[in-house]
C-alpha cells in the first residue's frame, strides 16, 4: 500500500498510455511472447462477439417463458448456457436478480471494475467511472438519479458490490404495452443499462 | 484506510451524469492493444494470477491509477507483473516508447526471468471444499474490522460491520494469499446483506447492499 509506483513517469513528463502500449507490444512480439493476429483476434471478440446482445437474449426469454425464469433465477449459470455463451473470465458464477415495482437490485464493483463479461461485454466508461464506484454504494438513490433513473421512494434499493468472482445480472421489468411482442422483437428494446440496473427497459 | 482501487463510499468525485447511448468497447484503438497484452501477461507471460494482477493495480500509484484511465492502468499493472517476473527490464518499456518517438536512447538488457513459484490448481476461482459452510442464510455476522492482508477484497466500508448472511455462493479460493502466491486457500464466500444506516449512520438514505465475504473475512454476530 506504500508502493506508488509510476512506470510512466520520466520525471520531467509522463509518457502516454497509447506510446506506451505501442513499445509494450513491440517488446513482447519480438521475445516471440505474444502474437499480433492473435491480439487482433482477441481484440475483436470483445468488441464484436461478446456484448450486452447476450444478455438481451437471456432477459428476453426470461420475459416470455415463465419456466426459464424461473431456472434463470435459481441458477443464472447454467440458464444463461441454454441461450448465449456462458462461463469463462468473468463468467464463473453469474447470479440474475429480478428488479420489480417495489425492489430494483444495481450492480457495482467498489474495488475494480468487476462485470459479468460473457453476458454484457467489457464495462462502458461510467461503471468504471470513480464517481459511480465511490457513490452508488452510499447514495444510490441519488446517483441514479443524476444517471436518469427517479424511483419512487417506496421502491428498496438492493446495491450489489461484485467483490469475489460472484457476477451479478439484473433480469429488468418488462415494460408496459410489450404483451404482444415476440421474443425476437424484445431483445432490441433490451439496453446493457438495463441490465446492471441504472435504467429501466422502455416500450418501443 | 483502504489502499487506492478501494473507492467504496470516498466522497468527492463530483455528480454522476446519464450513460451515453453509443459508446465504443474501446475508445480508442491503444486500449484494445493494452487489454489483449495484459489478459495475455497475467497468466501466461508473467507467470502470475488475476488476483496478482488486481494486487498489481493497487500498488500503482495515482498518475498511474487515475490519470492514464482504465485501461492505462491494466498496461501499468502488466509492465509491473512483467518486471517483478524478470520478463522485462524496469524502463524497458518506457526506453521503446521514447525510440518510437526517434529519441535515441539505450535499451536495458532483458534480465532474468524470476516468474512466482506457482501454479493453480484448476482453472479460475471457484474451488471444492469438503468442510460444510460455517454460516447459514439468515445468520447475523460481523466483517473483521482491520485488513486481513496486505491485499484483500475486503472494502474499508465495510469493515467492523454487521449484516445478514443472504446466500450461500460457491466456494472460492481466497484472493489474499492467492495474490502473493501464499496458496490458495479455498474458502466458502457468503453474499452478506447491510443495511445502509450500519454502513453509513442514521442519516443515510435507506437502501440494503449485499457483498461477498470470504470465510475468513467473517466472524459469528448476535
Amino acid at each position: 500500500m506504500t508502493t506508488q509506483y509510476d512506470p510512466a513517469d520520466l520525471g520531467t513528463e509522463r509518457l502516454s498510455p497509447a506510446l506506451r502500449t505501442e513499445a509494450l507490444e513491440q517488446l513482447l512480439t519480438e521475445r516471440g511472447l505474444v502474437r499480433t493476429d492473435v491480439i487482433d483476434g482477441f481484440v475483436a471478440k470483445y468488441e464484436s462477439d461478446l456484448g450486452p446482445l447476450n444478455g438481451a437474449r437471456v432477459v428476453a426469454r426470461a420475459w416470455v417463458d415463465p419456466e426459464y425464469k424461473a431456472r434463470l433465477l435459481k441458477n443464472g449459470t447454467e440458464a444463461i448456457k441454454e441461450v448465449a455463451w456462458g462461463g469463462g473470465a468473468n463468467g464463473e458464477h453469474i447470479v440474475v436478480v429480478e428488479n420489480t415495482p417495489t425492489r430494483h437490485n444495481v450492480v457495482v464493483c467498489t474495488l475494480c471494475s468487476c462485470y459479468p463479461w460473457p453476458v454484457l461485454g467489457l464495462p462502458p466508461s461510467w461503471y468504471k467511472d470513480p464517481v459511480y464506484r465511490a457513490r452508488v454504494v452510499r447514495e444510490p438513490r441519488t446517483v441514479l438519479a443524476e444517471m436518469g433513473l427517479e424511483l419512487d421512494d417506496d421502491v428498496e434499493i438492493v446495491v450489489r458490490d461484485s467483490s469475489s468472482e460472484v457476477r451479478w445480472l439484473v433480469l429488468p421489468e418488462r415494460p408496459a404495452g410489450t404483451e404482444d411482442l415476440t421474443e425476437e422483437e424484445l431483445v432490441p428494446l433490451i439496453g446493457r443499462d438495463a441490465l446492471v440496473g441504472v435504467a429501466k427497459v422502455a416500450a418501443p | 484506510m483502504g489502499g487506492i482501487a478501494d473507492l467504496g463510499g470516498q466522497e468527492g468525485w463530483g455528480a454522476a451524469a446519464p450513460p451515453p447511448a453509443d459508446e465504443p468497447v474501446f475508445a480508442e484503438p491503444w486500449e484494445g492493444r493494452a487489454f489483449a497484452l495484459t489478459a495475455f501477461t497475467m497468466g501466461r507471460i508473467s507467470g502470475r494470477n488475476l488476483d496478482a494482477f488486481r494486487h498489481s493495480l493497487e500498488r500503482l500509484g495515482r498518475a498511474a491509477y487515475f490519470d492514464d484511465g482504465y485501461y492505462g492502468r491494466w498496461l501499468n499493472a502488466a509492465e509491473l507483473m512483467l518486471t517483478e517476473s524478470g520478463i522485462l527490464a524496469e524502463g524497458a518499456v518506457n526506453a521503446r516508447a521514447r525510440r518510437l518517438r526517434g529519441e535515441q536512447v539505450e535499451e536495458p538488457p532483458a534480465p532474468e526471468p524470476c516468474k512466482p513459484d506457482y501454479a493453480p490448481t484448476a482453472a479460475g476461482s471457484l474451488r471444492e471444499v469438503d468442510d460444510a459452510p460455517r454460516f447459514d442464510v439468515g445468520d447475523r455476522v460481523r466483517a473483521v474490522a482491520a485488513a486481513p492482508s496486505e491485499f484483500t477484497r475486503l472494502p474499508n466500508y465495510t469493515r467492523g460491520r454487521t449484516g445478514t448472511v443472504e446466500m450461500v455462493q460457491p466456494a472460492h479460493l481466497l484472493p489474499d494469499t492467492h495474490a502473493l502466491f501464499r496458496g490458495e486457500n479455498p474458502q466458502h464466500v457468503y453474499s452478506v446483506r447491510f443495511d445502509s444506516r450500519e454502513l453509513w449512520g442514521p442519516e443515510a438514505e435507506p437502501f440494503q447492499l449485499t457483498i461477498e465475504m470470504y470465510d475468513s473475512y467473517l466472524e459469528p454476530a448476535s
